[in-house]
């Protein structure tokens, strides 16, 4: 003990959502002026922990004190008084106000009972030279790219005077530059006097900017260690609660497993989609994938690969250029028609698309295969309730209780609903968009060797994928994607982050064959 | 208590339970400012509706017509879409059941007069329901606004038929049908004397089977539920909205106009402008407050016509105002309470703002 | 959890302890002695100032004269009508008074349910026989009729007299047989003192929902007063009121109908077609009360002062005395039957 009450400590906290029990008497400690992790899989309760930090959620049981002082049950609003304020994953930023204005909102300056613009543009320009959080002040937040606006997110909170910083997964968003400039501010705020608790699944970042590290499992708080006497293997025991192989396994046999020659599982020629906003989110991409293979598509996102992976699967319509499945123009078909051909879809969305989440597990694992559990128009219950036992004993879905919704259950699990549903059916191409997104490293070994699995079955996969390293252990070819284009094509052996970095931001352009 | 419990309470038992005490202290206090003693009123109000079989007869008559205006609703929110045109699909299911009952030959037998006279139902409340699907599925035409229109133009059309055509003189109706009438329960009952309880009641719990079977049962109710909850799933599922739009209009249409029998061929025996009374607009509250299940629609159907013909038995004592007010105050208390039913406002809310 | 419970015990708690309140002077449940009196009012409501209230004036007024007691039912939608009259009729009531021409099955097939209560159907529906005579109602049923157009030939002829724009309006409810009535009583009545006049006609919808929309009488009223229109005579229930609001805004006349309206926009109502639904109310009662009250049809007239335009010391400045000479000549011509006044057009 070094005297100094920690800037904050939770003590036995306990957290139901409904039949979720999210924290299990969970404890935390956080020092003054510290970088500290909070790591744990999916659904370990590291989000309801710091909901509950934040004010956003009360506890069910437990005691919350900040800088020594009791403040169990409290509102966001008193949090935020006394200076404790949390960054969400998704931003709470209202898109038609500049970034000053979104700043100041709730606290604008006023003189003479009117808004005062150029006081509120001048403070936060002086925040941001303070912080080093350089974003320019008058620009409307549409406009903002993906890392402006998580750092006007932090500048919101710094301009409410908030000395303890809770961020959620700041990196999910954030090309490889993006978060190397936000280590850097991160580390000035705490030398300036700041705490800051980042929740992460990521080992190489628990590793690179914190101090301490808090690891949570089901519920629980299962270790805290300084970070400088641990390693990532260490950490992911703990996360996991057994040993993981955390080495790239690099694409072995992509050799002489690179598809079946001549044969083409997929092929797509000169394809230019519409996007929200753009007229060519694709603009002119043409590749072609072999059975037996995996093309990775790597990139920052938003530079067309939704849309791309949207217009295969059916779902955004083409405006010119031909998509071929197993040798029949599918172009021009619904997306009903190109499941039965053949065609397995991983969306990159699964809480807008892959799932109903008032569906039950069971209902879930049938969406879009409804028609082959049907006997003349009535569902055959008996049916989908085995095939939700076996997928779930397969694919260790948890809870294991079919009839649950899908609400019910944690980022992970819910993934793996998805992932079994879309490999368990029959098809010779799967598109998988961003399929590790916000799953824990558990899950993440088991989503790749599903995918390895399905190219040794001789399945074509066209995968997409934020996760840069991901791409680079999976796939035997590697396209760049950059404006909407294929701007470089790689075999494995001549990928590396080094190479391809380059091209993701745009200042490199290669030749694509 | 396991977990399991204690959701099925969170969810589904408390909320409605706070609405309704929500109600009672509502309703004493307005019982009160009218200077009236609550005791006294409730009594009255549940001595004239269960209380005594004629009373509870009209229960059943005033729960029927709601019942089927009510699945109509839930039939549509379970697909993501707000029929507020129940009123309509309604007067022209009751008005195409008068309308075959007319044009059939007097003494054909109830077999096929009966049928036929529902049929004739289904089809106007259904073809009166699908035009906003239809808008709705091709235009994108917003159904809300839709319905509520066509409510104006099919009851402005069914007044032009009755009171330009079909009339008999100096009243609101046409002339009595002739065949196609469904008898009153008092017919078998003796207790029910009186009342307008008829065995359209039986036709419409076999509907209300019917809608709980299609939905939760049949893949076409699968795709349609997964529309309204999340239509972009359903796309991702291959499922097309546009068809289940308009199937489900069509069919939330069809279960509004079988309401109409229970007037036409159940009561009255003749089709009368107006007969519909706002039963379609009551609907809606009845199928939130059932929470879009056909057992819950039918039990908010009762409760609704108690409120209903209780105001009547009331009526000396306060006036029906109060009733009304009471409803209200139901059916806010219930939106408030109900996390179901305000998940799903908000998701409409939504998908309005995300539609293109 | 535990919060919503407590929520739940509480206002339970507060809801037994008001069964319990009893304020003084609540109404005790009516005993079914004396000359008890039920009347069911028609769709538009108590509170239409016109029509429905004509019908509480005359119940009212029997209350205080003959010592009648009368309640009261508001009917909610159509089966509620039946279901009003059944529940008074089954209370042993002496007379049970439907008001509005909508109870005419409901009455006829109560009365033969209750051969020993009266009862009595304001504007009730005559069926016309195959022979084309009206058939007689039952014996314990009288239909309470009145000559609408007779009252309306009289305000059409002010309307065209006092009005000097060569255009007069009409304003009715709901787009019926009985409202019709009005009109072309209007009409014949305008046409009689100013055959080249024009008669602006409009009503506010084709439902009973037409007889309580204010906000459309309002509309309808404003547009035919820019038109050129000076005088609008109203036939639609509370929908009237707006009518008359747009009368005020305006500084144009309206004509009220049914009841006395003049209140309703002082010094804007130039007259009003009563229609004596309190003295044909008061009458069926008192006829109860002597013991003389038989079944049929009663018609009142120009004749029996069952209809009639209001002249009184509110709008004797607004009628000048030459245009009041015609009009009563021609009263005396219709009531001598020298001028028949068509009732549809």
């Amino acid at each position: 003990m070094n005297g100094a009450a920690p800037a904050i400590r939770l003590t036995a906290i306990d957290k139901y959502f409904g039949a979720v029990h999210a924290n299990r008497s969970a404890s935390l400690v956080v020092q003054e002026r510290e970088i500290h992790a909070l790591v744990g899989e999916n659904g370990a309760g590291k989000s309801t922990l710091m909901k509950i930090l934040s004010g956003m959620t009360p506890a069910d049981g437990g005691t919350v004190e900040v800088g020594g002082r009791e403040v169990t049950g409290w509102t966001t609003a008193e949090a935020i008084a006394a200076g404790v304020g949390m960054v969400h994953q998704h931003f709470m930023l209202v898109p038609t106000l500049t970034v000053a204005e979104n700043v100041v909102l709730g606290r604008e300056p006023v003189s003479a009972g009117t808004f005062d613009r150029a006081r509120a543009e001048r403070d936060v320009e002086r925040l941001c030279e303070q912080s080093g959080l350089a974003v320019p002040a008058g620009r409307l937040v549409a406009d903002l790219s993906v890392g402006e606006a998580q750092r006007v997110e932090i500048l919101k909170l710094l301009y409410r005077g908030a000395r303890v910083l809770l961020l959620d997964e700041p990196t999910a968003v954030l090309s490889p530059p993006e978060v190397a400039e936000l280590w850097k501010v991160l580390r000035r705020l705490r030398d300036g006097g700041a705490t800051i608790v980042l929740i992460t699944h990521k080992l190489d970042e628990v590793m690179a900017v914190s101090e301490h590290v808090t690891v949570m499992r089901m519920g629980e708080t299962v270790a805290n260690m300084a970070t400088s006497d641990t390693s990532p293997e260490k950490i992911a025991k703990a996360m996991v609660g057994r040993d993981v192989d955390l080495a790239v396994r690099q694409g072995g046999g992509a050799a002489k497993l690179a598809g079946t020659p001549g044969a083409v599982a997929l092929d797509v020629r000169h394809l230019v989609v519409r996007g929200a906003r753009i007229e060519k989110a694709v603009d002119d991409v043409s590749f072609s994938i072999a059975p037996g293979e995996i093309l990775g598509i790597a990139g920052v996102e938003g530079n067309g690969q939704t849309e791309l992976l949207e217009a295969i699967a059916g779902i955004r319509g083409v405006t010119s250029g031909t998509i071929t499945l197993g040798g029949a123009d599918i172009t021009h078909r619904g997306v009903h028609n190109r499941g039965e051909a053949g065609l397995s879809h991983i969306p990159e969305d699964r809480h807008r698309r892959g799932l109903i989440l008032d569906y039950t597990l069971a209902e879930n694992l049938i969406l879009g295969q409804q028609h082959h559990y049907t006997n003349n128009g009535i569902l055959d219950r008996h049916a989908i309730i085995d095939h939700a036992r076996r997928r779930i004993v397969e694919y260790d879905i948890r809870p294991t209780d079919p009839s649950l919704p899908a609400r019910a259950l944690s980022g992970g699990n819910q993934q793996k609903i998805v992932i079994a549903r879309e490999l368990s059916r029959a098809f010779t191409v799967l598109l998988a968009a961003q399929p590790t997104r916000g799953v824990d490293v558990g899950a993440i070994e088991f989503i790749h060797a599903e995918l390895r699995k399905a190219r040794e079955e001789g399945k074509a996969v066209l995968l997409v994928s934020a996760e840069l390293k991901e791409v680079l252990t999976l796939s035997d070819r590697i396209a760049v994607m950059y404006g909407g284009r294929f701007v470089a094509m790689f075999p494995r052996s001549d990928a590396s982050e080094e190479v391809i970095g380059p091209f993701m931001t745009g200042a490199a352009r290669g030749q694509v064959a | 208590m396991n977990t399991r419990t204690r959701v099925l309470l969170e969810e589904s038992v408390l909320p409605p339970l706070v609405a309704l005490v929500v109600a009672l202290v509502a309703g004493d206090l307005l019982i009160m400012a009218y200077g009236q003693a609550p005791g006294v009123v409730w009594r009255a109000l549940l001595e004239g509706t269960w209380g005594n079989s004629y009373g509870f007869g009209q229960v059943l008559y005033k729960a029927t017509t709601l019942a089927c205006t009510g699945l109509a609703v839930a039939v549509g929110l379970r697909a993501g879409l707000f029929n507020i045109g129940a009123e309509g699909q309604l007067a022209a299911g009751g008005f195409g059941a008068g309308l075959v009952g007319l044009m059939l030959p007097a003494g054909t037998p109830a077999l096929i007069a009966v049928p036929l006279c529902v049929l004739a139902a289904l089809a106007a409340g259904g073809a009166v329901g699908s035009v906003p699907g239809i808008l709705r599925a091709r235009f994108g035409a917003h159904e809300v606004i839709v319905t509520i229109m066509l409510n104006f133009i099919v009851l402005a059309l069914l007044n032009y038929f009755v009171s330009a055509k079909l009339h008999v003189p100096e009243t609101l109706h046409t002339p009595e049908i002739h065949a196609g009438a469904v008898a009153r329960l008092s017919g078998t009952f003796d207790a029910f004397h009186g009342s307008a309880a008829n065995w359209t009641i039986v036709i419409v719990l076999l509907a209300a089977a019917f809608v709980w079977g299609f939905l939760f049962r049949t893949r076409a109710g699968y795709e349609l539920r997964a529309v309204g909850l999340q239509s972009d799933a359903a796309e991702y599922a291959g499922i097309r909205a546009g068809r289940v739009w308009f199937s489900a209009m069509a069919m939330s249409g069809a279960l509004a106009g079988l309401g109409g029998i229970n007037f036409v061929l159940g009561y009255k025996n003749y089709y009368e402008d107006g007969f519909t009374g706002g039963a379609g607009f009551l609907g809606i509250a009845v199928a939130l407050i059932g929470r879009n299940n056909p057992v819950g629609v039918l039990l908010a159907a009762l409760f609704f016509a108690t409120l209903s013909q209780g105001g009547l038995a009331i009526n000396a004592m306060v006036p029906k105002q109060m009733v009304e007010v009471l409803q209200g105050i139901v059916i806010l208390a219930v939106a408030t309470a109900v996390p179901e039913v305000r998940r799903l406002l908000r998701s409409a809310m939504s998908r309005r703002k995300a539609a293109p | 959890m535990r919060k919503l419970s407590v929520f739940i015990g509480a206002l339970l708690a507060v809801h037994v302890a008001l069964l319990f309140v009893r304020p003084s002077g609540s109404s005790p449940a009516p005993a079914a002695a004396g000359l008890d009196i039920g009347v069911v009012f028609d769709l538009g409501g108590r509170g239409d100032k016109s029509f429905n209230d004509g019908a509480y004036i005359g119940a009212q007024r029997a209350a205080r004269e003959l010592g009648a007691r009368v309640r009261y039912v508001e009917p909610g939608e159509g089966s509620d009508r039946e279901a009003g009259l059944r529940l008074l009729a089954a209370e042993g009531m002496k007379l049970v008074i439907g008001v509005g021409f909508i109870f005419t099955d409901d009455l006829s097939a109560l009365a033969r349910e209750y051969p020993d209560v009266a009862f009595a159907g304001v504007d009730f529906a005559v069926t016309i026989g195959a022979d084309g005579k009206p058939v007689a109602p039952p014996g314990n049923l009288a239909a309470l009729k009145f000559r609408e157009e007779q009252g309306s030939f009289l305000v059409g002829a002010i309307a065209a007299l006092v009005g000097g724009s060569r255009k007069v309006g009409f304003v009715g409810g709901m787009d019926s047989p009985l409202i019709h009535k009005f009109e072309a009583g209007y009409r014949a009545g305008v046409k009689e003192v100013c055959p080249d006049c024009e008669v602006l006609v409009q009503y506010a919808g084709v439902t009973p929902e037409a007889f309580r929309n204010p906000g459309r009488g309002k509309e309808l009223a404003l547009s035919q007063y820019q038109q050129g229109v000076n005088v609008i005579y109203h036939a639609s229930g509370s929908t009237g009121l707006g009518v008359f609001e747009a009368a005020r805004t305006m500084n144009r006349y309206a004509i009220g109908v049914d009841a006395d309206q003049y209140r309703e926009a002082p010094g804007r109502v130039l007259t009003s077609m009563v229609k004596r639904v309190d003295n044909a109310v008061y009458d069926a009662i008192l006829r109860v009360k002597e013991n003389r009250f038989t079944g049929g049809i009663y018609n009142f007239g120009l004749a029996e002062d069952g209809v009639g335009y209001v002249y009184d010391e509110h709008n004797r400045a607004l009628i000048p005395d030459a245009v009041r000479a015609r009009v009563e000549a021609l009263k005396a011509e219709i009531v001598a039957g020298r001028i028949a006044v068509p009732s549809s057009r």
